[in-house]
């Protein structure tokens, strides 16, 4: 019997990977000796982190392919990679005076984000079907212990509970779509069945049609974009408030770059198909989004309204299919994750033990107590709504020019009316916070961590719009 | 001669399908669930795929089986449908229901009919077997078969995350 040949393993462009995965489980190995207080799972956390954003850095040729085609280090790859550890670095800043004050004392919490992280930055960089799969996966099942993290709260409970048997269902759908392009294609490798496509052979093929549209509800599911946005503003509102922040930024870009992929990349001969469908969602998606967002009293589902509305605007990136459109992805998910961070941080701070003061009566009067704290929630809801010269606006500007160079025009007078609806509810919690008496006293501990989030929050949200050449260079690179 | 033993195979997993969805007894529903696996496992050896037919027998029908059974009788449910008898029936909705699915599957039909499946699949001598299916996981496959390591690990934390019996 001849042996079987060693496989080609490239360890150097997996490295950001097997970092998260090392420190994953240091976490949980440190968990075991240290004991009640958590503060050195925070610390290992952040520190893997940071290296694993170093360790992305260190393929210099891009793009390079390994393990035979399903892994790819590339442009995009590298970009999102820092959005995860940024995001990931956020929530978990964010999440250690929440904890505190919320008693959640499960040291596996930092381990599951890190997990989650890992999962993302594999979803960013396969360009294997397989992998999309379990990097889907991967994200998804932590994503659903963090929302049930709270086990003593029926809502906590039951966004979990939604979140997985829906989740779950909707893997079904992904799957199938993707069983079904691997018949027509003969492959699970994107680049076999991009050059299958190109071909021509496959492109009127019935069961690829169908696969897409499978892997088209899969994957909008995943990103909560209309009609299967159901489960958001549920799991929102029910998971612990950093976990919320956590999922609306991180799991979302790395769901729509691996979107972007699948759809832009591989398959842009049979963009008819696929534009017409994904043109349907984005559409809905931020109408439903924005007007489902007006008639909200709970800032958090307000915010899970609010994000669903910007998945249509992101879907614009991914029907442009151009290279601006994959730029403008990166840009707007970075400056995505300050203003998420921002506003929630805020959110987190205005709450207390047992009475997190959700409801957006709870801001009237923000402004007289705290000015400071009213002006950067501000400054937040301004930039989701896209205000110059806020980051938003150079997000959204970016998107809807990279669909304007195909020639989307509708689709772009469709989007800036979206965004004009969205000032409504945005500033209708900015109107309660400076021109509503407050209803009751607030009783706001400024606690330091979460302080410093919304500080970087500030800061990444202002740099971003008033700055936005360099990174905007770098997206395009 | 293959269809032969096919449409036998195939017909009785639909029935130990059905008989899943309309048994009124939790272990029935499992035990058909089983046969059908056995079912499915025959239709795997049929296209030459012997190791995953074992495979299909030890994980399913074996370990993922028992976990059901475990679940059903840890939780005593019986016979009786009180449970799901809580919802009220809403005729209307049950008729569209059952006609844009009936719509759907005739649509499946008809594109799958319209495909071209007469051509044979180009498949080697040694498909199918233990030494090719490991061979094909330890090398071409080998990254997503160790990131399936990572979510299993993963899976593993989360359960015992939201069973463990002190609640903090």
């Amino acid at each position: 019997m001849e042996p079987i040949p060693a496989p080609s393993i490239d360890l150097v462009s997996l490295a950001p990977v097997l970092v998260l995965t090392v420190f994953g489980i240091m976490v949980l190995v440190t968990d075991l000796f240290i004991g009640k207080n958590k503060s050195a799972l925070v610390f290992i956390s952040l520190t893997g982190l940071l290296m694993a954003a170093i360790s992305s850095l260190a393929k210099y040729d891009l793009p390079v392919y390994s393990f035979n085609g399903a892994y790819i280090v590339d442009h995009l790859s590298v970009f999102f990679t820092f959005i995860f550890c940024i995001s990931s670095a956020l929530a978990i800043l964010v999440s250690i005076d929440f904890n505190q004050r919320e008693g959640i004392k499960v040291g596996e919490y930092y381990s599951l984000i890190l997990f989650c992280t890992v999962g993302m930055v594999l979803l960013a960089s396969s360009t294997d079907m397989i992998m999309i799969f379990l990097g889907i996966e991967i994200v998804s099942i932590c994503l659903y212990v963090l929302a049930g993290i709270r086990r003593n709260d029926p809502k906590s409970n039951e966004a979990a509970l939604k979140y997985f048997l829906l989740g779950a269902f909707a893997t079904g759908f992904l799957l199938y779509g993707m069983a079904l392009i691997y018949g027509t294609t003969g492959s699970t490798k994107l680049t076999i069945i991009a050059e299958m496509i190109r071909e021509g052979s496959v492109r009127s093929e019935p069961l690829m049609l169908m696969g897409v549209v499978l892997l088209i509800i899969g994957f909008g599911f995943k990103v909560a974009s209309v009609p299967f946005h159901m489960w958001a503003p549920d799991v929102y509102q029910g998971a612990p408030t950093p976990v919320t922040a956590f999922m609306a930024v991180g799991p979302k870009a790395a769901t729509l770059a691996a979107f972007f992929r699948v759809f832009a990349e591989t398959m842009p001969e049979i963009s008819p198909s696929w534009g017409i469908l994904l043109y349907i969602l984005s559409v809905l998606s931020m109408f439903i989004g924005n007007l489902g967002a007006i008639m909200q009293t709970n800032i958090k589902r307000l915010l899970a309204f609010s994000s669903v509305a910007h998945v249509g605007y992101l879907l614009i990136a991914i029907i442009a299919k151009n290279s601006l459109g994959s730029a403008s992805l990166m840009f707007y998910m970075l400056a995505y994750a300050f203003m998420i961070f921002g506003a929630f941080g805020i959110v987190i701070l205005i709450g207390r033990k047992g009475d997190e003061n959700l409801e957006i009566e709870n801001y009237s009067g923000l402004a007289y107590k705290h000015p400071i704290l009213a002006l950067s929630m501000t400054i937040f809801l301004l930039s989701l709504g896209g205000l110059p010269p806020l980051a938003g606006f150079v997000a959204k500007f970016y998107i809807f020019s990279a669909a304007l160079k195909e020639g989307f025009v509708v689709l772009v007078i469709l989007a800036v009316l979206n965004s004009a609806i969205s000032f409504y509810y945005y500033l209708k919690v900015v109107v309660y916070m400076y021109m509503k008496e407050p209803i009751k006293e607030f009783n706001i501990t400024l606690s330091p961590m979460t302080l410093f989030v919304v500080a970087i929050a500030l800061f990444g949200t202002l740099h971003l719009g008033i700055f936005p050449g360099p990174i905007i260079a770098l997206a395009q690179y | 001669m293959e269809l032969l033993i096919f449409y036998p195979l195939a017909g009785l997993c639909v029935i130990f399908a059905l008989g899943v969805v309309f048994n009124k007894n939790p272990i029935g529903s499992a035990m058909s669930l089983i046969a059908m696996m056995l079912g499915l496992a025959g239709i795997f050896v049929l296209q030459q795929a012997h190791f995953i037919a074992i495979l299909q027998i030890i994980i399913y029908a074996g370990a993922i089986m028992v976990l059901f059974m475990f679940v059903i009788m840890l939780l005593n449910l019986k016979g009786d449908d009180a449970v799901w008898k809580k919802r009220e029936k809403n005729t209307l909705l049950t008729v569209l229901t059952g006609l844009l699915i009936a719509g759907v599957l005739y649509k499946v039909l008809e594109i799958t009919s319209a495909g071209e499946f007469d051509s044979p699949a180009h498949v080697l001598e040694t498909f199918g077997t233990v030494r090719e299916v490991g061979t094909i996981l330890f090398t071409e496959f080998v990254l997503p078969f160790e990131v399936a390591s990572i979510l299993l690990l993963v899976a593993m934390i989360g359960a015992v995350v939201l069973a463990k019996s002190k609640v903090d």
